[in-house]
């Protein structure tokens, strides 16, 4: 049994009088320990669609569709905290911002221990000094009495990555966990995330714009573009937009970096007009593809996947 | 450490300025400082010799300057010239009066105002809207207008509280410096009410709230760990910050309430053209201040630990 | 101009825009001489020849609130123009000057900033004896740093804008910069301040007046008719003192909306 599936999915945010759909018809699984990635550029609706699964949704939003975890679905008030607290937990983009600037590192790492699981103070401290050292940072006695400011972004995405480990969860919802990241740390600390989570056998939803990091690190992979997803990639990408961000990615044999980045501006799921919301940048574009939404067809949504297969 | 030292020397800095500014206020004025100390008094033979005496008025300015200078700093500001007293007993005896009122409109400023606030910022909704109204009003309201108002209100029309005078003992005190403690306040809570509200409200929507939130802590735990003590930071700045203006805005109160504080003393002297107490009172106000925002940073660096520790 | 102000903006500006009108035309449209005492009218209550009464000596009211606007609203203006053009001044002289003039000009506009206004005034009224002049005087010190401390943040960022570069390269000299380029620019900044610290200056003067230091009796001014009118309320008779104290309050408040609104779009 799966532990996390989303089923047609969709959230929509009060705008003016009305609303604006972010997100809409999503169907994603995760199994236990599995990592799946969701890729896409920003103003998808990935960040959305990750923190929706906590419940973390905008106020006044409107969400449609079916999210089960383990068995039962998301439910609300003390058994959401709970479930927070101790079955699923979340990396955010910028430690700097998501961490208080104005509590140590220990603070941070203490707190849901001390206040979620009761553990004595003293036990989180050590707990947290191991952590730390988990995570790659040694002198973890010291680093529990610095602030944030102190620490450069990619020993505080380790804190992060540490406070999340602490509670020792079914799963990670790891929103860009590296994009805020100087290139040096980046593949560091993916590293140390991906490592420690498959010794603790805990899932893994990665979110990020970058395909080949994705790929490199998950089991399975799904694409999302202007709040749907257009694609579950299962060996080649068919889908021109997944193409696309397959070629925009950095090439180490190429002589240049990120040549041909998809053209044009990524809509959002309310900006899409009727056909496929990809259309006005795909250069397979026919008119058929202006009249209808592409359905998700054998885990594509393109008129045109069949031909170019 | 470093930084309470040069701070320190910051203050002293200011206060020579301020002394050096204030005493030679005197010598700006037509006809030189002994029109303006006599007034519009004919000074006899004697009295004249005593002023010159007193102000060292046949001495270099700068020497002259020195010794009043050495003089303030042990407390010895001169005597006063309508009074025939020490300026510093007389200033003594109308402190407890000003530094009562003061302290008790900064306890109302401070658990009014930012209860005010806090009930806007976290609330939100129609109690944001009562508090963002209330506010506005008492904000345009000058407190001498506040004054009268509640004066007319519960003092001549409804009779709870009296109308003039500090009273003695300390619940009479209370009962008699109520009206005025309120009028103080009630401007200066307006507006930490509402750096409260906004404090509060952009502490609330920061990102690392919402990983407090996403941790499954409870809301009253985040509120009072991470948004509450975000927020503390530029409330305390400006509740500091207010309690300078509390302590000029006594002046007035005093003046409404024939309260025979500072302030009134300072007015007084004022229009009697008294200048040793003049002088005296400028000198104790900035250096109030300059305490007073001492007082604030330190809170601040003490709150802020990005300003601490680098 | 409507639209950046709303509504509640523009109901603001029109009632300052009748004040003062009325203030201009009091002599057209004041029911009686503002100074002309009437035994028959002291502490009298409203009647339908005064409608607000009379003051202690028997001086109407409404007469009196009428040409009283002159001095509550035009010292508070001198004193904001003054603070303004010394504030924006400093302030453009310290953004472009940066480094050391930089540094010592911010920490006397800080110093000056943390003694309250009303305090400058009392001392000038101290030297040059009680009256608008020393008022004025001392508050435009005071109002000095209020502008130009958010003006100069503004002047500093405008600054590193590349059209300044650009005029530089051009070889224009910094003052044509700073007074073609810079002062435009920074306007609606500079507006927007100066009429939020007009609130404040409305009331700081109206203070001192009531005080007995300010404008000096028997001319009509709402802060000296709250004083004169809290001796009549002990008398019996609110009625001035409410209703001076009140116009006050609103004239204020309508200040401080409009510098909101203003402050909103800068
Ligand atoms: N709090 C919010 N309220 C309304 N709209 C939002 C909010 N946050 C993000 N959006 C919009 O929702 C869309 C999807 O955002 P997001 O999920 O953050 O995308 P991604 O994580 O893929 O970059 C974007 O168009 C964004 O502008
Ligand atoms: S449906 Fe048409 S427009 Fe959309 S991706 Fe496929 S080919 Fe391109
Ligand atoms: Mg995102």
């Amino acid at each position: 049994m799966s532990l996390l599936t989303l089923e047609g999915f969709g959230l929509a945010v009060p705008y003016g009088r009305g609303r604006r759909t972010l997100v809409e018809q999503v169907d994603l699984t995760i199994g236990r320990g599995e990592a799946v990635g969701l890729v896409g550029e920003s103003g998808s609706g990935k960040s959305m669609t990750a923190r929706a699964v906590i419940g973390l949704t905008p106020p006044g939003a409107r969400v449609t569709g079916r999210i089960v975890f383990d068995g039962a679905e998301v439910p609300s008030g003390r058994a959401l905290r709970r479930l927070r607290a101790e079955r699923i937990a979340m990396i955010f983009q910028d430690p700097r911002a998501h961490i208080n600037p104005v509590r140590s590192v220990g603070d941070f790492l203490t707190e849901a221990m001390i206040h979620n699981l009761g553990t004595p103070v003293r036990q989180a401290s050590a707990r947290a000094v191991r952590l730390l050292k988990e995570v790659g940072i040694g002198d973890g006695e010291r680093r529990l009495r610095q602030y944030p400011h102190e620490l450069s972004g990619g020993l505080l995405q380790r804190v992060m990555i540490a406070s999340v480990l602490a509670v020792e969860p079914d799963l990670v919802l790891a929103d860009e966990p590296t994009t805020a990241l100087d290139v040096t740390s980046q593949s560091e600390v993916m590293a140390i995330l991906d490592e420690l989570r498959r010794e603790r056998g805990m899932a893994m939803l990665l979110i990020t714009h970058d395909l080949e990091l994705a790929a490199a690190t998950c089991d399975r992979l799904a694409v999302m573009y202007a709040g749907r997803i257009v694609e579950d990639i299962d060996g080649e990408p068919r889908h021109p937009y997944t193409r696309g961000l397959m070629r925009s990615r950095p090439s180490l044999e190429e002589a240049v970096h990120r040549l041909p980045v998809i053209p044009g501006r990524p809509v959002a799921a309310f900006e899409a007009g009727e056909g496929c919301a990809f259309g006005p940048r795909c250069d397979l574009a026919e008119p058929r593809c202006r009249e209808t939404r592409p359905p998700f067809v054998r885990g594509v949504a393109c008129l045109r996947a069949e031909e170019t297969a | 450490m470093r930084f309470l030292a040069k701070r320190l020397a910051g203050l002293v800095a200011v206060l020579l300025v301020a002394s050096f500014l204030v005493y030679g206020l005197l010598y700006l004025v037509p006809g030189g400082p002994m029109a303006f100390l006599l007034g519009n008094r004919s000074g006899t033979p004697e009295q004249i010799a005593a002023i010159r005496a007193q102000y060292h008025l046949d001495d270099p300015f700068l020497v002259r300057y020195a010794a009043w200078l050495r003089d303030a700093v042990t407390g010895d500001f001169g005597t006063s010239l309508v009074y025939r007293q020490d300026v510093s007993a007389l200033m003594a005896s109308r402190a407890t009066t000003t530094v009562f009122l003061v302290v008790y409109a900064t306890l109302l400023i401070v658990t009014g105002g930012v209860a005010m606030g806090l009930l806007a910022g976290l609330r939100g909704g129609r109690a944001d809207g009562v508090v963002t109204l209330v506010s506005s009003a008492f904000l345009a309201t000058p407190p001498f207008v506040v004054g009268v108002i509640l004066v007319i209100v519960f003092a001549l029309g409804l009779g709870w509280f009296p109308v003039f005078g500090a009273g003695s003992g300390f619940g009479d005190r209370v009962h008699h410096l109520t009206l005025p403690a309120v009028t103080l306040s009630l401007a200066s809570a307006a507006f930490l009410a509402r750096v409260t509200r906004a404090s509060v409200a952009e502490e609330s929507g920061r990102e690392h709230v919402e990983t407090a939130r996403s941790r499954g802590l409870a809301e009253g735990h985040i509120v009072r760990r991470h948004v509450l003590r975000n927020a503390a930071i530029p409330v305390v700045t400006v509740a500091g910050l207010n309690v300078a203006g509390l302590i000029a805005g006594s002046v007035v109160v005093e003046s409404i309430f024939a309260l025979d504080g500072l302030g009134s003393l300072f007015v007084r002297a004022i229009l009697q053209r008294d200048f040793a107490i003049v002088q005296a009172v400028v000198l104790v106000l900035v250096t109030a201040f300059v305490l007073i925002n001492l007082v604030v940073d330190l809170c601040y660096s003490a709150l802020d630990p990005r300003l601490s520790r680098q | 101009m409507t639209r950046r102000l709303g509504g509640p903006g523009v109901a603001a500006a029109v009632l300052l825009a009748a004040i003062v009108a009325i203030t201009l035309l009091a002599p057209l449209l004041a029911p009686y001489n503002p100074d002309l005492p009437d035994l028959f009218n002291a502490l009298g209550g409203a009647t339908a020849a005064h409608p607000l009464g009379g003051d202690a000596l028997g001086r109407d009211v409404l007469s009196r609130l009428m040409y009283g606007a002159r001095t509550t609203l035009l010292a508070p203006v001198l004193v904001i123009c003054v603070a303004s053009a010394a504030g924006t001044t400093l302030a453009i002289v310290a953004a472009w000057a940066g480094g050391k003039v930089d540094a010592v000009v911010s920490r006397l506009l800080d110093v000056l900033f943390s003694v309250p206004g009303i305090v400058f005034a009392l001392v000038t009224v101290a030297v040059l004896g009680p009256g608008v002049p020393g008022v004025v005087i001392g508050l435009a010190v005071a109002y000095t740093p209020y502008v130009a401390r958010v003006v100069r943040s503004a002047a500093l960022r405008e600054r590193g804008l590349p059209y300044v570069a650009a005029a530089w390269v051009q070889g224009r000299s910094a003052t044509a910069i700073c007074l073609r380029h810079l002062l435009p620019n920074l306007r609606p900044i500079i507006v927007a301040q100066s009429v939020s610290a007009l609130g404040f200056a409305v009331i700081d003067v109206a203070a001192v007046s009531f005080l007995g230091l300010g404008v000096q009796p028997p001319t009509a001014d709402w802060g000296l008719m709250v004083k004169s009118g809290l001796d009549s309320a002990m008398r019996g008779q609110p009625l001035e003192a409410l209703s001076a104290g009140l116009l006050i309050a609103l004239v204020v408040a309508a200040v401080n909306l409009l510098g909101d609104r203003l402050g909103r779009q800068s």
